[in-house]
């Protein structure tokens, strides 16, 4: 197997030029590392220059200015034999497939071995080792017509894989599938991930995908990158509106409607709850730390609602429980303490 | 009918699938690789070469503009150059020939213009060279298209044929003409009619069945 490989932008804008001498930014000075093995998301609305930047990593697109490196190869500035040897490197699904309908399955998948070259008995064997990989042994000699849009989307991988790449580049592949195809055809790209050892990366407007095979993930908002991390700490304690937006509707859990029809914004007089939302991730989320608020300061906690789920590999916790308003910077802070974040929402009298 | 018009009548259709056949065949020859060039050489695109693409796109326009039956006295001294005569059969080739590229240069163009611009995008990220993906992507996935467009052009030349009796060539227009026409035998231009009727319709069907066993975007029947 051979060693996966970074990716790294730095400092990169793109503009395009406009009749009338107004110029368009689609890429705003952008800095991002890719981590080699990593499965990285880049997230945002349409529009918003992630397509862009995508196709700058296989030098589909040009920098107007900064770098593009792919291990030790500067993408941006290669051109001609060297730019084709590096994109024989690097795998790219789409999301409209992109598949030619006059060749099957295998014929597919073949063809980046063709255009790298080689004939014969070793491209049908690869060949078929990829089918098998993606599970469409039994489809191998269809035409895309006849297959359904995952088993498209598994073409387009094996065709992707076909030459040993290092970097799939993937472009909003699972946007045109159904819920249950996107989350099999993820869970191939994670699991090709695991296996080969290749560095994924990805655009997508849906926060969903990033959760479910993430490791890392970059928010793009008007060309720029707004926020970018580890997929659970962003999860975990999103900063940028934008984040926020994205990630509503994912990790918030809903309070119950008799709790936040009742809830105050400010603390009333007279004995009154405090709603916290306790957000854990990694180990902490399997640590009893409710109990241990009951032990250690002898606070009657209620939980109103709660979920934890898997985020990027990591367990990741969201709680929301009310507790008597008095005390509840007591309680923030020993659970801070244990690496823990909270956050009073509001009171309930 | 007398026997001798029923031979007249083969030699004739004979001689239009000749120069039919001859002048499809060489105006494939020309018209393929122009109307390649003519779909992927604007500004941006895969052989981008804007001028080239400008200047051809006007010649290909002009010779279209050009009624066919003015063409072919125009061009008679390049026909005698090249074929050492102007008139005749064989002669008639050259001005059908140059009829027919300009219109395959189109139909071609039209054909590849129609791809998805994600199968050359995909073929780029592949690595593939400009020339390969011509003939591995563009060419191939355009080719149930290029049918229909050749079938169009052939059904074409084959009303262009019955012209070139104006410069001494046969077929089954000039022997309309001669006999039906000239010497008033409505029954030889009714013949006449009869077998180009057939005669289209048997390209037209050829044509249209080749494409459709090409073309596999279409499910067929579960396997």
């Amino acid at each position: 197997m051979r060693a996966a490989t970074p990716i790294h932008f730095q400092n990169v804008t793109r503009t395009w030029p406009q009749a009338g001498g107004t110029v368009v930014t689609a890429l705003d000075d952008v800095t991002l590392d890719v981590p080699a093995g990593s499965i990285t998301g880049i997230i945002g609305r349409s529009g918003a220059g992630k397509s862009t930047l995508l196709r700058m990593a296989n030098g589909l697109e040009r920098p107007t200015s900064g770098t593009v490196t792919l291990g030790g190869d500067d993408v941006g500035g290669a051109s001609g034999a060297d730019l084709r040897r590096i994109r024989r490197a690097v795998g790219m699904i789409f999301q409209h497939f992109n598949l030619l309908a006059n060749r099957t399955v295998r014929g597919n998948i073949a063809l980046p071995l063709e255009i790298a070259g080689q004939r014969g008995a070793a491209v049908a064997a690869r060949v078929d080792d990829l089918t098998r990989l993606v599970g469409l042994a039994e489809q191998a000699d269809r035409y895309p017509a006849e297959l359904s849009g995952g088993q498209k989307q598994r073409v387009g991988i094996a065709r992707a894989l076909a030459t040993g790449p290092r970097v799939l580049l993937s472009d909003e592949a699972t946007s045109a599938l159904d819920p249950e195809t996107t989350r099999s055809v993820l869970g191939l790209l994670s699991d090709i991930n695991a296996r080969l050892g290749l560095t994924i990366l990805l655009i997508t407007h849906e926060m969903a995908v990033v959760r479910q095979i993430c490791t890392h993930v970059a928010v793009i908002e008007a060309g720029r990158i707004v926020e970018a991390g580890e997929t659970y700490r962003v999860f975990s304690d999103p900063r940028h509106p934008v984040t926020r937006s994205f990630l509503a509707g994912i990790t918030t859990v809903a309070l119950p409607g008799f709790i936040a029809g009742r809830m105050l914004a400010d603390r009333p007089q007279g004995p009154a709850q405090a709603v916290m939302q306790v957000t854990f991730i990694g180990d902490h989320a399997t640590e009893p730390m409710l109990s241990r608020l009951t032990r250690d300061l002898g606070l009657d906690v209620n939980i109103l609602a709660g979920a934890i789920e898997e985020i990027g590999t990591r367990p990741f916790g969201n709680l929301l429980v009310a507790l008597d308003a008095s005390r509840a910077a007591q309680a923030a802070a020993t659970l801070e303490q244990h690496g823990m974040m909270t956050k009073v929402l509001g009171y309930v009298a | 009918m007398s026997p001798e018009l029923i031979g007249l009548i083969a030699q004739a259709t004979a001689q239009t699938l000749y120069m039919v056949a001859a002048s499809a065949i060489l105006g494939t020859l020309i018209g393929l690789p122009l109307g390649v060039f003519l779909a992927t050489s604007r500004r941006g695109e895969l052989l981008a070469a804007p001028a080239a693409n400008a200047a051809l796109g006007l010649v290909v326009n002009a010779a279209r503009s050009v009624p066919f039956i003015i063409l072919v006295v125009a061009i008679i001294p390049f026909t005698r150059m090249l074929v050492g005569t102007s008139i005749g059969t064989t002669a008639a080739i050259v001005p059908l020939t140059i009829a027919a590229a300009p219109f395959i240069a189109r139909l071609v163009e039209t054909s590849i213009r129609d791809l998805d611009a994600g199968l050359i995008e995909a073929a780029r990220a592949m690595g593939a060279t400009p020339w390969q993906v011509v003939r591995k992507v563009l060419l191939p996935e355009a080719l149930p298209g290029i049918t229909l467009g050749l079938t169009l052009a052939v059904v074409s030349l084959i009303g262009y044929s019955a012209m070139v009796g104006a410069v001494g060539g046969e077929g089954l227009g000039d022997l309309g003409i001669r006999y039906g026409y000239q010497r008033f035998m409505p029954a030889v231009m009714l013949a006449v009619v009869v077998v180009l009727i057939v005669l289209v319709q048997l390209v037209q069907l050829v044509g249209e069945a080749i494409a459709a066993r090409l073309d596999k975007r279409a499910p067929r029947r579960p396997k």
